[in-house]
């Protein structure tokens, strides 16, 4: 079996989960990821303080799209300040598979863009 | 194995490169991304540690027998450079890279320092083509956004090749400066008829500059014959250094322009207000230059001119015709640009359906093969081809029909990895 293209990590890829537009939405953000121009935006509704919905939009690759669709199950339901203390560690092992040097903004361009449009801090997780 | 539609092709150097004797996990190199940066021959490589190790001083202020031997090597280098693709000497500048050699024109031609001749004034335009790189987009960008005036795109067509009456028709406006315009397209591969091009622009009196960082390397390229004003291209995708770009220009054109960078070297004398400029080329080059690049480009020269630019030519030619038919093998692979190897330098880009560019990369690096993914920076042109990044393979000097058979293999592997 592939390290990287697993066959969940391919699922997700094929089938992504919270993918589309959310109307109306209270919080929304659209990043880019320089090294191949890939886009991935967000719309999320909140209520008491949580996310109430989310749904990701955008093309990008298996590694990019994967790492959204998994996130969005964990992120669905979340406290907004929760949110925000997300790091790069979280997204990684949630993602459960070796991510490359090259490929890590793809695994982390959602939570760039979920942290974005909840704490508008643009900055790369870290 | 399939049929060998084409003739098998080969130059026969590998041996020449000594990247290609390294061993990724047991596997050879498949190297197909010259188009990114090209591998290096062991006498350019030679040729920059042998400058370093016994002819190293500064250039252009020592009196001794040392700093005589460096003088030498990088004028020496700057002749061989320059009659590589027809040029002159004194209009052969040394940059950093093309961007370099393009923002040096946009600056010191486009906005000039002498505030009552400026070249650009606003209802002026710049006209450039949808197939340009960032490096011949943003420049112009800027110098626009200063100046007041238009920048306006000729167009690129579904085969992607420009349109020369697309262009008569912008000159006919009346308002085009300038037109800048790249060779060999980095992603669609289109070879641009760079003569025709010029010669309507001069006529329409207009100004050119021609990018021709893909082009230099893969083919004969005589910037005279062509007629730019203004033609620039890399050393290290021309089997030279990084750090060296090359700009030649017209000499009136040089002349009449105000420096770009300033400072030591390009000055003929200073005093506590102004200064007076130093002749050509010397004008364009501020500071220490790249010395011991220059002398590895002007081994990266010889050894082209060694190997013949035709036939470099009908190598990649063939090579790349290929490339197509061999592509054409996987299924749901399209590839952008012209379909014909004639119309095109030595690479492919092409995006496979299910399978993001990204991904590709990936899975072709599994089978040991090196290609990019991504935009390319080439960001406005993937917007006319309605994709957000291709993956692109591209040839040099040294590829054989094996490297193009272990990409396919890899291609049609990574299919099934994704359940295709």
């Amino acid at each position: 079996m592939d390290d990287l293209y697993r066959d969940y990590i391919l699922e997700h890829y094929k089938r992504p989960h919270n993918f589309g537009e959310l109307d109306p939405h209270d919080l929304e953000a659209l990043e880019h990821n320089p090294l191949c121009g890939d886009e991935l935006g967000v719309h999320i509704r909140v209520a008491g303080g949580r996310i109430e919905d989310l749904r990701f939009h955008g093309h990008g690759c298996a590694i990019s799209q994967a790492s959204a669709s998994i996130a969005s199950q964990e992120l669905i339901g979340m406290e907004l300040e929760e949110v925000g203390e997300l790091d790069a560690d979280w997204m990684i092992e949630l993602l459960g598979i070796p991510v490359s040097a090259t490929r890590r903004k793809c695994a982390l361009l959602n939570l760039k863009v979920v942290r974005g449009a909840v704490t508008g801090d643009r900055a790369w997780p870290e | 194995m399939p049929p060998v539609v084409s003739p098998p092709t080969s130059l026969d150097v590998k041996a020449d490169f000594p990247i290609f004797g390294r061993r990724f996990g047991g596997r050879e190199l498949i190297y197909l991304d010259s188009g990114a940066t090209s591998q290096k021959p062991a006498v350019v490589i030679d040729a920059l540690a042998e400058h370093l190790r016994a002819h190293n001083a500064n250039v252009h202020r020592g009196v001794y027998a040392l700093a005589q031997e460096a003088d030498a090597a990088y004028d020496g280098a700057r002749r061989r450079v320059a009659a590589f693709v027809g040029a002159s000497p004194r209009t052969t500048v040394f940059t950093k890279n093309v961007t370099e050699a393009i923002n040096l024109v946009a600056y010191a031609w486009g906005r000039g320092s002498v505030p009552e001749r400026p070249n650009i004034v606003p209802g002026d335009a710049v006209l450039i083509t949808q197939l340009e790189h960032h490096a011949n987009i943003v420049p112009w960008q800027m110098l626009c956004r200063e100046r007041g005036a238009e920048l306006r795109y000729l167009e690129v067509d579904e085969r992607g090749e420009l349109s020369l009456e697309q262009l008569d028709a912008e000159l006919a406006r009346g308002d085009v400066r300038l037109v800048a315009f790249a060779h060999v397209s980095n992603v669609l591969g289109t070879i641009v008829p760079v003569a025709e091009m010029c010669a309507r622009i001069r006529a329409a009196g207009a100004v050119s500059l021609v990018d021709g960082a893909q082009a230099v390397p893969h083919m004969p390229v005589d910037v005279g014959a062509i007629g730019a004003d203004f033609y620039a291209w890399t050393g290290h995708k021309a089997l030279g250094p990084t750090g060296i770009g090359v700009l030649h220009g017209r000499a009136e054109a040089m002349e009449a322009m105000e420096p770009f960078l300033t400072g030591g070297d390009m000055i003929s004398s200073v005093d506590f207000q102004t200064a007076t400029w130093n002749e050509l080329p010397y004008k364009f080059e501020a500071g220490t230059p790249p010395i011991a690049e220059a002398v590895g480009l002007g081994a990266a020269v010889d050894y082209l001119s060694g190997l013949g630019m035709e036939r470099v030519r009908a190598h990649e030619r063939a090579l790349t015709a290929y490339m197509l038919e061999r592509l054409a093998e996987v299924p749901g692979l399209r590839v952008v640009g012209p379909p014909e190897a004639e119309r095109r330098g030595g690479l492919a880009s092409f995006t496979i359906e299910g399978i993001h560019p990204h991904d590709v990369a990936e899975l072709a690096d599994r089978g040991g093969v090196c290609i990019r993914a991504g935009h390319h920076c080439a960001q406005p042109l993937m917007r006319c081809l309605g994709v957000g990044a291709t993956a692109r393979a591209s040839v040099g000097v040294y590829n054989e029909p094996s490297d193009v058979d272990a990409l396919v293999e890899a291609l049609l592997a990574g299919r099934e990895v994704f359940g295709l």
